[in-house]
């Protein structure tokens, strides 16, 4: 038992020189680097994720506006499309008004024209049987007029005659 | 043997893939830590048949057997004790250098241990030396001596790379190469996912500081005690599991005094120069205690500093040192029983294997244990050293 017991001077020296040796060469070329990397990575990751969180963020504002953007959109297209309709409405009855009004006036001065024509035939009319009443006057004068009953019938059918049309 | 071959019996009908290479683990362990003590049991054998000692009788423990036969606690200590020659096995010692500084003479001899002793069937037959400056050295119960010279009264101080110094170097060297490995990872991935060894290493270096360094000291400290405590977890670590490994010579590093008294005398160091105000007004003076009380309380608290690093020291040599022995035991008891009969030794041996594997995963999970806990106490040390007068 006395040799497990036992400390060498020996071995303590050589075990605190290569612990020390040990220790610093660790600790500038193995822990320095190690440590740091893993803060460095684990700064990275937070950064990553932070800015991964803003985006998402900034990503939700971006969608909430464009929803906002597309809603009015649509109201704007729905208050032209109300618009365009109520436009077309009224165009189309406006025009047909226009063409109502129209073709009244031109029925109108048609059945002017007409009543116009009509008057001037039928004063041309009255003209020509007024001609042609003197040349029957004339041609019932100069023919001897054998009765004057067949005068007077001849005169009565004349006039009958004219009368009528 | 029947409840062992049942039991992988049983555990190879499950169809799981992973049971059954578990199981396959399991029987390879089972296979490599018997056989590993294997070449002990049969020099031994080999070397209780030469002198002849099974008796007829089967009595082994006749007078003979203390001189000649084999003897358990020499065995034990001879394997757990350091060594001037790492034993792999059967005749194959590979020496080690000794340096001896000799107090008479005021000069340094440096040699091969080789010089100290012949191999005869698997065990060391100690010769003196005499060295080119003409001292004659000797071993003599595992130390150098010169002949003649009367124990307590050695004119040498010996420097030598023993066994365990020799473990010491190579699980210095095992760590030193993995962890630079690692840092140049850090440096060539900066910035990119970690690859190869990075991912072995930065589990443990993560559990490290994040569970046991900066909650035991606090966030202002831990960075400036870090370095030094993954030094002492990882060495003590290494160390622990050197010594597991079979057919390398059973290092016993961290079981070694004078190895464990350094580390202990280190962390001594570190605490009390790292100690504040607060910490030497705590307990040198007491504050807060009555008079007569103090009397008694701050001799204890000023001895507790000493015994802080010497509980640490004899925790870790204590607990590897019993580990070692336990498994030792095991080999032990086939041997003893080998004497009586070559039959008994091969049935002994069976439940002694059984019980080596399972010690062998014990020792596993003791070696980080100790690590663990060597390191966790030192950091509560630096916390006490550091600690702000608020509490």
């Amino acid at each position: 038992m006395e040799s497990l017991m036992s400390v060498s001077v020996g071995a303590v020296f050589w075990a605190s020189l290569s612990f020390l040796i040990a220790l610093f060469i660790l600790k500038k070329f193995a822990w320095k680097p190690i440590l740091e990397g893993l803060s460095e990575r684990e700064k990275t990751i937070n950064e990553a994720l932070e800015s991964a969180k803003e985006a998402k963020e900034e990503m939700a504002r971006l969608k909430a506006s464009n929803e906002d953007l597309l809603q009015e959109a649509r109201l704007e297209r729905e208050a032209l499309l109300k618009e365009a309709r109520e436009m077309k409405g009224n165009i189309v009855s406006n025009a047909e008004a226009e063409a109502k009004e129209k073709a009244d006036a031109i029925v109108k001065k048609a059945m002017a024209d007409i009543e116009q024509e009509k008057k001037a035939a039928l004063s041309e009319l009255k003209t020509q049987v007024a001609e042609f009443s003197v040349q029957i006057a004339e041609k019932v004068v100069k023919k001897n007029l054998s009765s004057n009953s067949d005068h007077m019938d001849l005169v009565e059918s004349l006039m009958g005659d004219l009368k009528l049309n | 043997m029947h409840n062992f071959a049942s039991f992988f019996k049983h555990t190879m009908n499950f169809n799981f893939p992973s049971t059954r290479i578990k199981a396959i683990l399991l029987l390879v362990v089972f296979l490599f830590v018997g056989l590993s003590y294997t070449n002990k049991v049969v020099a031994g054998e080999a070397h209780g048949q030469e002198h002849g000692e099974i008796k007829e009788d089967g009595h082994a423990e006749s007078h003979t057997a203390e001189k000649k036969g084999f003897d358990l606690s020499e065995m034990i200590i001879h394997h757990v004790g350091d060594a001037h020659a790492i034993h792999i096995f059967g005749d194959l010692y590979l020496p080690l250098p000794v340096i001896v500084y000799n107090k008479d003479k005021g000069g340094i001899d440096m040699f091969s241990s080789s010089n100290l002793y012949e191999v005869k069937h698997g065990h060391q037959v100690f010769k003196s030396y005499t060295s080119s400056a003409g001292n004659t050295y000797t071993l003599e119960h595992g130390k150098i001596v010169t002949p003649g010279v009367a124990h307590g009264e050695s004119n040498l101080i010996d420097f030598s790379i023993t066994k365990s110094i020799m473990g010491m170097f190579l699980a210095l060297l095992i760590v030193l190469l993995v962890f630079t490995a690692a840092a140049r990872g850090y440096k060539k991935n900066s910035g990119k996912a970690p690859s190869g060894i990075q991912n072995v290493v930065e589990p443990l270096i993560m559990f490290l500081r994040d569970d046991l360094i900066t909650p035991a000291i606090g966030e202002k400290y831990a960075p400036k005690y870090t370095p030094f405590l993954l030094t002492i977890f990882f060495f003590i670590w290494v160390a622990n599991l050197l010594g597991l490994i079979p057919f390398i010579g059973g290092f016993n590093v961290t079981g070694t005094l004078s190895i464990t008294l350094v580390l202990a005398v280190i962390v001594f160091i570190v605490t009390t120069v790292s100690g504040n105000k607060h910490y030497w007004k705590h307990i040198l003076l007491a504050p807060g205690i009555p008079l007569p009380i103090k009397f008694i309380l701050v001799p204890i608290e000023f001895l507790s500093i000493f015994i802080k690093p010497f509980v640490l020291m004899v925790r870790l040599t204590a607990n590897i040192t019993a580990g070692h022995i336990i498994i030792l035991s095991f080999v032990g008891l086939i041997l003893m029983y080998g004497q009586q009969s070559v039959n008994t030794g091969l049935g002994v041996a069976i439940g002694s294997v059984a019980f080596m594997v399972f010690m062998f995963f014990i020792e596993l999970l003791v070696a980080f244990i100790q690590a663990y806990v060597f390191t966790l106490l030192t950091a509560l040390y630096f916390r006490e050293a550091k600690q702000e007068p608020h509490h």
